[in-house]
């Protein structure tokens, strides 16, 4: 019994990513169509190509057929992924594992989201029958919790936290505004944030990430046969992911200063790729910013930054675009938006620009570093889900 | 012999001054404040409160003992279908043990208190009632909101704290005030003609009682007169011969209408000595006298949550919230989807979780699952739990938050996690507090809320509050209260 990995067996050979915003004028079909193209045309591809599909959604439909039917797939296998807000990670894994297995040469893996058509601003989760007794809180409120709890157990003064998690959104807004696909292009400065009416605990509603639509995807092949289809391919070198028990939550010995999940997934993945020093290896990060706290938390879960010592970094600007560990140059969920079944593929569809030199000049990194980090969570502090994967541009 | 075997009340932590109505208005109100129900309780939730009080306030464990529950309002959560059954289960009272409400007049709440010491078995009575009218009018600002519970038995099974000396009714037709099912406003009839009919259904139930029990009023220690009608409850003591009566809390509570007859025994009870004979009056469509002595357990008995302590322990809410929370006024209503309603099939099968707040406890490491769970967070087999009643715990806030894009029908919501002594924590929704007033280390108990409603079903389940009343039993003293809504 081991969790064995697949380093190296996969690559990446497409991706693509439509702008994340109010889709106004675009279907659920119309996102899917527009971003398998963009894929398709990535690999240099078509359709027919592909051996078998998997479908990234939260909540905006069901079932293999939503992507079968617009794209008009014919005796195909589509499979329907959900995973909360690590939904389009997930439906990577399984294209990975699929080629991995050999049961098919080319696999797809896409991720959509429509959220703006439900009249309501936010994410709503749709309601699942229950005996009432479930938590009102918003996610916002459960993050929240970690601010004030980190700031205690380090013995640091919660503003200073505070200045760090607004530090988070002003570096992830100059990224988002570098990026034509981001919902938000506008840079936001630290101090204004802090200056804006609480929403839950000291989180302004520009603490949270953006929401918005939209959708990506990516190709996966054999890693030997990835130049046939490509001369810069990424390869597949950790995937890992960790479902909690939930007992984070009823757990008097939880601090609300870490996610276990989120260290253990890291971890794994490391191991599986051979990461010793994540700090000096990885070249950059995307990680799941769906609030500023949780960023902040995150550099130290994913071995960024000795405990209790992240809020500093953040506000010496480590992670920043030209810091020495850049950290969602893309912007994040904060500025690109969070279509959530879309999300976990926009992250490696950062890393596929990054890694390749294929970024805008504007926000193209400068390293001589291969390998690239993508977290993607779901789920609230104490009871999460969460994804690690590791890409590289070399073999090896 | 029968008699009070225990009893408990629950006096809603907030209070409306009644001058902020004149105030907002330019009319209607008056002197003092009244009790107003929170937004998440109704008769039912205040009921469960009151129960507990008086099963927890038992000289002996009596929640074993009790053989049926009677819960009375005239404002009740439901029709149809039975309200008690919430409080059966909320108390955890066994399949066996009957419930059932009656509705409607200020009436059955007296009525059930006589029938109960008038009949055999062990039985709780529950008064419950959350008055009001139309804005500004005298229903609005007289009324009050509470619950008060009374444990009936007989001496042969209980030891009790006062003893039936009898009882005596009148009853009369007549039209002295009414509303129609569905509307908030009640009506009144010339105030002067309800009083020509009162006071002499008072004098001849009074008399009736006293005969029956070979006294005279004078023997009297604490009288209690109450009822609806302001007019007849004030002109009759002295028509009675009494030349004392005890505080009726109108100017501090208000009138509770069904709870009230209740509430104010259990006051008198709170200071009752030995040996001391309590008339309790009650005018509602004729007149209920019920002659009470109290016995030496009563210096034994200690209220852990007194009325005059409940009183004290109290924080002001504006009228404009109270308009609001009663659906006076309508604010705009957040922008997000409003709840769904609570399915039934999966509230009965967690019967014991959302009513009782009965989680589970690893048999092994002892730690608490809230909710109940099957599979432990320490590991080991599964089902290797024994049920773990929460309901009586307290607890410490270890973190909190304010959320103010939650739905709440009073936003916003604050959310604290909770580590509970002995063990067991769990986030919940704090209630009777002021967001900015909430820390780290407040000490907080458990109280049964009405979390929604959704297409008429009730949501009920519960909320931590600040523990504001000491561990431990008698003379309980509440923490100082400060704070408005």
């Amino acid at each position: 019994m081991a969790s064995n990995g697949i380093k190296d067996q996969v690559a990446i050979i497409g991706m693509g990513c439509i702008p994340f915003k109010e889709h106004w004028d675009a279907s659920l079909d119309d996102m899917l169509i527009d971003a398998a193209q963009l894929t398709f045309d990535s690999a240099g591809v078509a359709k027919d190509d592909i051996d078998a599909f998997w479908l990234g959604t939260a909540q905006s439909a069901m079932a293999g057929i939503t992507l079968s039917a617009p794209l008009k797939i014919e005796g195909k296998p589509v499979t329907r992924v959900e995973n909360y807000c690590a939904t389009g990670s997930e439906a990577l894994r399984q294209a990975c594992y699929a080629v991995a297995s050999g049961a098919y040469d080319t696999a797809m893996a896409i991720g959509v989201e429509k959220v703006k058509d439900s009249g309501y601003q936010g994410l709503n989760a749709f309601p699942i029958p229950n005996d009432g007794t479930k938590r009102a809180l918003t996610a916002a409120g459960m993050f929240a919790l970690m601010l004030p709890a980190y700031a205690e157990k380090f013995g640091i003064d919660e503003d200073d936290v505070r200045m760090a998690a607004a530090r988070v959104a002003e570096k992830n807004h100059y990224n988002g505004a570098r990026n034509p696909l981001a919902q938000f292009r506008r840079e936001m400065s630290a101090e204004s944030i802090c200056q804006m009416a609480a929403v839950a605990g000291r989180l302004s509603v520009f603490d949270c990430a953006g929401v918005a639509d939209g959708a990506a995807g990516a190709i996966v092949v054999r890693a030997e046969d990835a130049h046939k289809y490509c001369e810069n391919p990424l390869y597949v070198k950790a995937l890992s992911f960790v479902a909690g028990t939930g007992g984070g939550i009823i757990d008097p010995e939880f601090t609300f200063t870490t996610m276990p999940e989120c260290e253990a997934s890291a971890t794994e993945a490391y191991r599986q790729a051979g990461v010793t020093d994540p700090r000096t290896e990885i070249a950059l990060a995307e990680v799941h910013d769906c609030f500023t706290i949780t960023e902040l938390i995150l550099m130290e879960d994913l071995g960024f930054a000795e405990r209790g010592t992240a809020w500093r970094q953040i506000l010496d600007g480590n992670f920043d675009l030209d810091g020495d560990l850049p950290v969602n140059p893309d912007g994040g969920l904060k500025a690109f938006g969070h279509p959530v079944g879309a999300s976990g593929l926009r992250m490696h569809y950062e890393l596929w620009l990054q890694l390749r030199g294929e970024a805008p000049p504007e926000r193209q990194i400068t390293t001589d570093r291969t390998l690239g980090l993508v977290h993607n969570l779901g789920g609230y502090p104490g009871e999460m889900v969460s994804f690690v994967s590791i890409l590289g541009s070399e073999l090896g | 012999m029968r008699g009070i075997i225990s009893y408990g009340a629950h006096v809603p932590f907030r209070r409306l001054d009644r001058s902020d109505i004149s105030g907002f208005f330019d009319s209607g109100g008056g002197r003092g404040s009244r009790s107003v129900a929170s937004y998440d309780e109704d008769t039912t939730s205040m009921a469960v409160e009151a129960g507990r009080s008086a099963l927890a306030n038992a000289a002996a464990p009596l929640a074993s003992g009790i053989e049926d529950v009677w819960f009375t309002t005239t404002a009740p959560a439901y029709l149809d279908r039975t309200n008690a059954t919430a409080i059966h289960a909320a108390l955890r009272l066994a399949r066996s043990v009957g419930a059932s409400d009656l509705l409607g007049s200020q009436r059955s709440g007296i009525a059930a208190l006589r029938a109960a010491l008038r009949g055999g078995g062990t039985t709780l009575v529950v008064g419950s009632d959350i008055r009001g009218g139309w804005p500004t009018g005298a229903d609005e600002s007289d009324g009050g909101d509470a619950a008060a519970a009374v444990a009936v038995g007989d001496d042969a099974d209980h030891t009790l704290i006062a003893e039936l000396i009898t009882t005596a009714t009148t009853t009369a037709e007549f039209v002295d005030r009414w509303r129609v099912p569905g509307e908030t406003r009640s009506r009144v009839w010339d105030d002067r003609f309800s009083e020509a009919q009162y006071v002499p259904l008072a004098q001849e139930a009074f008399a009736a009682a006293l005969e029956a029990a070979e006294l005279q009023p004078a023997d009297i220690d604490h009288a209690i007169v109450t009822g609806l009608h302001a007019r007849s409850v004030k002109r009759s003591p002295a028509k009675l011969g009494l030349d004392v009566v005890a505080p009726d809390l109108t100017d501090v509570v208000g009138n509770t209408g069904a709870a009230h007859p209740t509430l104010l025994l259990a006051d008198v009870l709170d200071r009752a000595e030995p040996d001391q004979i309590i008339a309790l009056v009650v005018l509602a469509d004729g007149a209920e006298v019920i002659l009470v002595r109290t016995t030496e357990a009563i210096t034994e008995f200690g209220n852990r949550r007194p009325i005059a302590g409940q009183i004290a322990a109290s924080g002001s809410v504006s009228y404009a919230k109270f308009l609001r929370w009663r659906g006076q006024i309508q604010p705009e209503p957040a922008r997000r989807p409003d709840p769904t309603r609570a399915s039934a099939s999966a509230a009965a099968r967690s019967t014991d979780w959302k009513f009782g707040f009965v989680g589970s406890a690893d048999q092994t490491t002892g730690a608490i699952h809230l909710p109940p769970a099957r599979a432990s967070i320490s590991g080991g087999p599964v089902d290797n739990m024994e049920p773990a009643p929460m309901a009586d715990a307290t607890g410490t806030v270890v973190t909190y938050t304010i959320d103010r894009l939650a739905y709440s029908p009073s936003p916003p919501i604050v959310f604290a996690v909770v580590d509970f002594d002995g063990g067991g924590r769990m986030p919940v929704e704090l209630t009777d507090v002021d967001a900015e007033a909430v820390g780290i280390g407040d000490r907080v108990e458990m109280t049964f809320r009405r979390l929604n409603e959704a297409d008429g079903i009730q949501n009920y389940f519960w909320k931590a509050r600040p523990a504001r009343f000491a561990a431990g039993a008698g003379n309980a003293t509440p923490e100082p209260a400060e704070g408005d809504a």
